[in-house]
């Protein structure tokens, strides 16, 4: 194994990382914000997939099946905020068993609409191409993932650090108690973080959907994942998603290339490890 | 699915009663009822439903009628989980009282439900679960088990001889790590390495992989050409990652790897691919060609192997029905019967050996994009470039001799070229 | 209704049980001998959701850890298939315990949400090892066990084995009911409503849950080795994610903290689901709908319906008697 395989395993790593951040920069913000354990995550994931199929297949765009899939994603998250989510105060078990219950209920209804093909979506032939660097080929569409994790990226820590919206953001994420006490709408900003959140899982659903595929099962494999990138950046905290997806991306890439036998195992172990040790994750905030 | 099961029994119950009416009660027909398990919702959902489709296909095309039997058709979905496989089985048999079960999509679930077919001493037909020693090594413990599809390493023995031909020295594995995986990579391994090829590497990326990218890099770059093995998503990702990491090396594979439940969805970069399997929807008989036009026409999409299987399996249970003259003969007796039937299916003959696993033609397959049956629109087809009649499972080993070796797991055949 | 009558209600439901079982349908027996079954691993989740308010999303690891013992035993070892089929019940609830203190280690120090991602890793961890830990477990195909155990009985016979699974099922009842109503278990629910007092009043709060942790595990790994001869066949969906969250929602269908509910959550779930599944194709619609509706409608469970009926024909006229937040 010669320097080439560290590089491409370590470049193979940080585009999956990039996937996993768009999904698990959502789920951390729904957390950090509303501490809510959103196990309809994955769902969004797979239904973003769904909805660009179906934009593609009317339309033949692409680039248009982005918007609309994140957009309608968020959607479905601000319904299901506002109308049952919101009833439950701070329970984190019923939130849990409420989300799950949707969950299932997404599951099915994928497969009543869009059937239980595996199906594929198709990017722009441009993102298709191989780019070959010093012998390495690197896959334009892992390229483009990496590029869109650290442009989204960009304009989320924009947001929170920069905006009036942001800082109430961090406020409520610091103390809700407090920041409704200074007059800041923390209903509103839930509504709008949760929809936020639903908004990068669909976007992440679109753009793995060119990577990983769309099919049925995708959701509550995903998930997981999703949970371990949140878990051991930290809830709560958009570095630490970033981080964490990083980690686990390459973690998991190393891993399975190295140990493919317990692969797994090197996963979720480090996440128990982590947990224990720190609870809210190596950046999340008490 | 309600509609497919709903209708089954209507049908059944109308037939009833017409000879009822006819007032003869010495001529009622007997009902056969079948118990039918496949995934109905859940990730498999798809591949269950093609499972059905085939079997009610064939049901619809005799009318109902097994030799002036009637069948009922009971479904029961088992989400692709062995423990709910089981818990559905005993539920057939017990409280509905089929005289058949058949059905279990995955290995796992045919591996689960062979056992429940010993402790019920009912007969279990597996259309498609393909663990290879269901009717091997373990084939005595289970005396009610039939299979009508195949073995693992049935396809694949003749792919390494192939292989052989085609002169390639050097191959490199890659196949999902399970069971299938191992018993599909050992039979290839076999007969590859005893016509003098050698398997340089096993790579097993977990079942249900989608990114590839920790295993494509691994790949050795002095191998002359790539085997795979994939079920489900797995075979629509690994092909694209694969050509986006630039190989240009041949692909060969294992049927699932490129079967048609998959290949309406894949991309151009599998055209060339070959792999090798006990079905072709492109097969070029005029039996196929009907079959495949009419159960486009019924159902929208290229029949699968899925489909194949259980309409076959309709016509194996025909043919019995007519040896007894529409009598169920009893678990033991149908098994009996069923052991010595020969139908030309759509696959082609097909015969079981004394284990109770198919005797059939095996066909080595290269992706192409063509018009085929008369569609008017260019599309992926599995082309059959070599067939291998009349295949056992044993293959020229003799069954004495095969049943001598363990079955194929990670570590059997050794890897002895492996670098 | 007192206690006393309460005890004497649910002893006269299981002796009905135990006499109407093996008259019922040939699958009827089979279904109820899995809900009773089922009903001891909910139960052992209720000690630590219900009483100790730890919200577990990992208790099928330990069903896991007893049915995998339970079958390598059984295949390898030819153990396990006439007197020391007691045994087996012993190590698997001792293996399960053990495997549960280990991984209290890390999980109790959490509480609240972060409990719930912990025990989702450990028993991810778990579910890892049983998926891909071939020679071991047989990997995704699982393990089929040779057959029930028979010493002098034949546990075969689906009549024995249910009452079989019967004794345990009510000798657990039993030895978890004294628990709950033991000093012990009272200072669970003490920390369970006040976590900060309970230790101010000098009691080891951690030492408590920890110890309500392992006595979980060890149920719950009793409940695994009479899953894998119930099924006859040990698979890594026993042990997944779905398993864990499943077993959640019988005891908050059911009722958390009155160890009975968990045992109708079970029985509810497993029956709903496998007729509804034999009816409709759509029957997961309906699943997720009774989990929903369960948590906007029932925070107490179906026990709390039956309160709150009790109690409001009590309470005719009294209506802040009556009054219970609908949502808390």
């Amino acid at each position: 194994m010669d320097w080439r395989f560290w590089l491409i395993q370590t470049f193979n790593g940080i585009s999956y990382g990039a996937l996993l951040f768009l999904l698990g920069s959502g789920l951390s913000l729904i957390f950090g914000v509303m501490r809510i354990v959103n196990l309809s995550h994955g769902s969004y994931f797979l239904l973003g997939g769904y909805v660009a199929l179906s934009v593609i297949l009317a339309t033949g765009s692409w680039v248009l099946a982005i918007p609309i899939a994140a957009l309608s994603i968020a959607l479905v998250g601000l319904l299901m905020e506002r109308l049952f989510l919101r009833r439950l105060g701070f329970d984190p078990l019923r939130q849990v068993l409420l989300t799950v219950g949707f969950a299932f209920l997404f599951q099915q209804a994928a497969l009543d609409i869009w059937g239980g093909d595996n199906r594929d979506i198709v990017p722009p032939a441009s993102l298709t191409q191989t780019a070959v660097v010093g012998g390495l080929h690197l896959p334009g569409y892992r390229v483009f993932m990496i590029a869109m994790a650290a442009a989204i990226g960009l304009i989320l820590w924009l947001v929170m650090e920069h905006t009036r919206l942001g800082a109430a953001v961090r406020a409520t994420v610091d103390d809700a108690q407090m920041a409704r006490g200074v007059g800041i709408d923390t209903s509103r900003i839930s509504m709008f973080i949760f929809a936020l959140g639903a908004f990068l899982a669909g976007l992440g659903g679109v753009i793995g959907g060119g990577f990983l595929g769309v099919y049925p099962g995708l959701d509550f494999q995903i998930l997981p994942i999703a949970f371990a990138v949140v878990i051991i950046g930290g809830m709560g905290s958009l570095g630490g998603a970033a981080i964490g997806s990083l980690l686990v991306g390459i973690a998991d890439n190393f891993g399975k290339a190295l140990f493919p036998e317990i692969s797994y195992f090197t996963l979720y172990a480090p996440m128990a490890l982590i947990l224990a040790v720190r609870p809210t994750g190596l950046f999340g905030r008490e | 699915m309600m509609v497919a099961k709903s209708s089954a029994m209507v049908t059944a119950g109308s037939v009833a009663i017409g000879i009822g009416l006819m007032g003869m009660p010495g001529a009622l027909a007997e009902e056969i009822r079948v118990g039918f398990i496949a995934p109905i919702t859940g990730p498999f959902a798809q591949a269950g439903k093609d499972m059905v489709n085939g079997w009610e296909m064939y049901v619809d095309e005799v009318k109902n009628d097994f030799a002036g039997a009637t069948i009922k058709f009971i479904l029961e979905d088992d989400q692709a989980k062995p423990p709910v496989g089981v818990l559905k089985a005993e539920k057939l048999i017990r409280q509905d009282k089929v005289h058949l079960i058949m059905g279990g999509l995955l290995a796992s679930t045919g591996y689960a439900l062979a056992p429940v077919s010993t402790r019920e001493k009912t007969v279990y037909i597996a259309p498609v679960a393909a663990a290879d020693d269901l009717t091997q090594r373990e084939a005595d413990k289970y005396p009610y088990f039939v299979r009508t599809g195949w073995t693992s390493s049935q396809p694949t023995h003749p792919f390494g001889e192939w292989a052989c031909e085609q002169g390639y020295k050097r191959i490199a594995a890659i196949a999902a790590d399970y069971a299938f995986g191992y018993e599909t990579v050992g039979g290839f391994q076999r007969t590859f390495e005893e016509c003098g090829g050698k398997i340089i590497q096993k790579i097993w990326p977990p079942l249900g992989t989608i990114d590839f990218g920790p295993f494509i890099p691994t790949i050795k770059q002095d191998a002359d050409a790539i085997f795979t093995l994939m079920v489900g998503p797995m075979s629509l990702q690994f092909p694209k990652q694969l050509a986006a990491a630039g190989n240009t090396k041949p692909v060969i594979g294992g049927g699932t790897s490129y079967d048609e439940f998959t290949l309406p969805a894949m991309g151009d970069e599998v055209i060339g691919h070959i792999s090798v399997l006990q079905y072709s929807a492109a097969l070029d008989t005029p039996k196929n060609a009907a079959f495949v036009t009419k159960y486009r026409e019924k159902y929208g999409k290229v029949p699968s192997y899925f489909s194949e299987t259980t309409y076959t399996t309709g016509q194996m249970i025909q043919a019995v029905m007519e040896q007894t003259g529409g009598k169920w003969p009893g678990a033991e007796a149908f098994v009996k019967l069923i052991s010595a039937v020969k139908v030309d299916a759509v696959r082609g003959p097909v015969s079981l050996d004394d284990m109770r696993n198919p005797v059939q033609n095996i066909y080595v397959k290269r992706v192409e994009k063509k018009k085929m049956f008369g569609y008017d629109k260019e599309e992926l087809w599995n082309t059959v470039i070599k067939t291998y009649p009349n295949v056992s499972q044993f293959w020229k080993f003799g069954k004495a001799q095969f049943l001598k070796q363990p079955v194929y797991s990670r570590d059997f055949p050794p890897c002895k070229f492996c670098e | 209704m007192t206690s006393r009558t309460k005890a004497v209600a649910v002893a006269g439901v299981l002796l009905g049980l135990a006499l109407i079982a093996p008259f019922t349908d040939a699958f009827v027996i089979l279904l109820i001998t899995r809900a009773l079954i089922l009903a001891i691993l909910a139960m052992s989740l209720d000690i630590l959701l219900g009483f100790t308010g730890l919200p577990s999303l990992g208790q099928a690891a330990y069903l896991g850890i007893g049915a995998y013992l339970t079958a390598i035993l059984a295949t390898k070892f030819n153990f396990g298939l006439g007197w020391s089929f007691w045994v087996v019940v012993v190590l698997g609830i001792l293996l399960a315990a053990a495997t549960a203190a280990f991984f209290g280690l890390f999980a109790v120090r959490a509480s609240g949400v972060y409990f719930l991602m912990i025990t989702l890793a450990l028993g991810q961890c778990v579910w890892g090892l049983a998926y891909r830990w071939n020679s071991m477990t047989g990997g995704d195909n699982g393990i089929n066990l040779p057959g029930r155990p028979a010493f002098g009985i034949q546990l075969s016979s689906d009549v024995a084995y249910f009452y079989v699974v019967f004794g345990f099922f009510a000798l657990s009842l039993l030895m978890l009911y004294v628990l709950v109503k033991s000093p012990f278990g009272r200072s669970l629910e003490g920390i369970r409503e006040r976590e900060v007092r309970m230790r101010t009043l000098g009691y080891n709060t951690w030492l408590h849950k920890y110890l309500a942790f392992i006595i979980a595990g060890g149920f719950g790994g009793l409940a695994g080795v009479l899953w894998a001869h119930a099924n006859g066949h040990v698979s890594p969906e026993d042990v997944v994610l779905t398993t864990s969250v499943d077993a959640l929602l019988m005891v908050v269908l059911g009722g958390p903290g009155t160890l009975v509910g968990g045992a109708i959550g079970a029985a509810a779930v497993l029956f709903l689901r496998e007729y509804l599944s034999t009816l409709v194709a759509w029957w997961q619609y309906v699943l997720g709908a009774v989990y929903i509706l369960t948590i906007l409608y029932l925070p107490d469970g179906l026990m709390g319906v039956a309160t709150r009926l009790r109690r409001s024909s009590i309470a005719l006229g009294r209506p802040e008697d009556a009054k219970h937040p609908v949502i808390s």
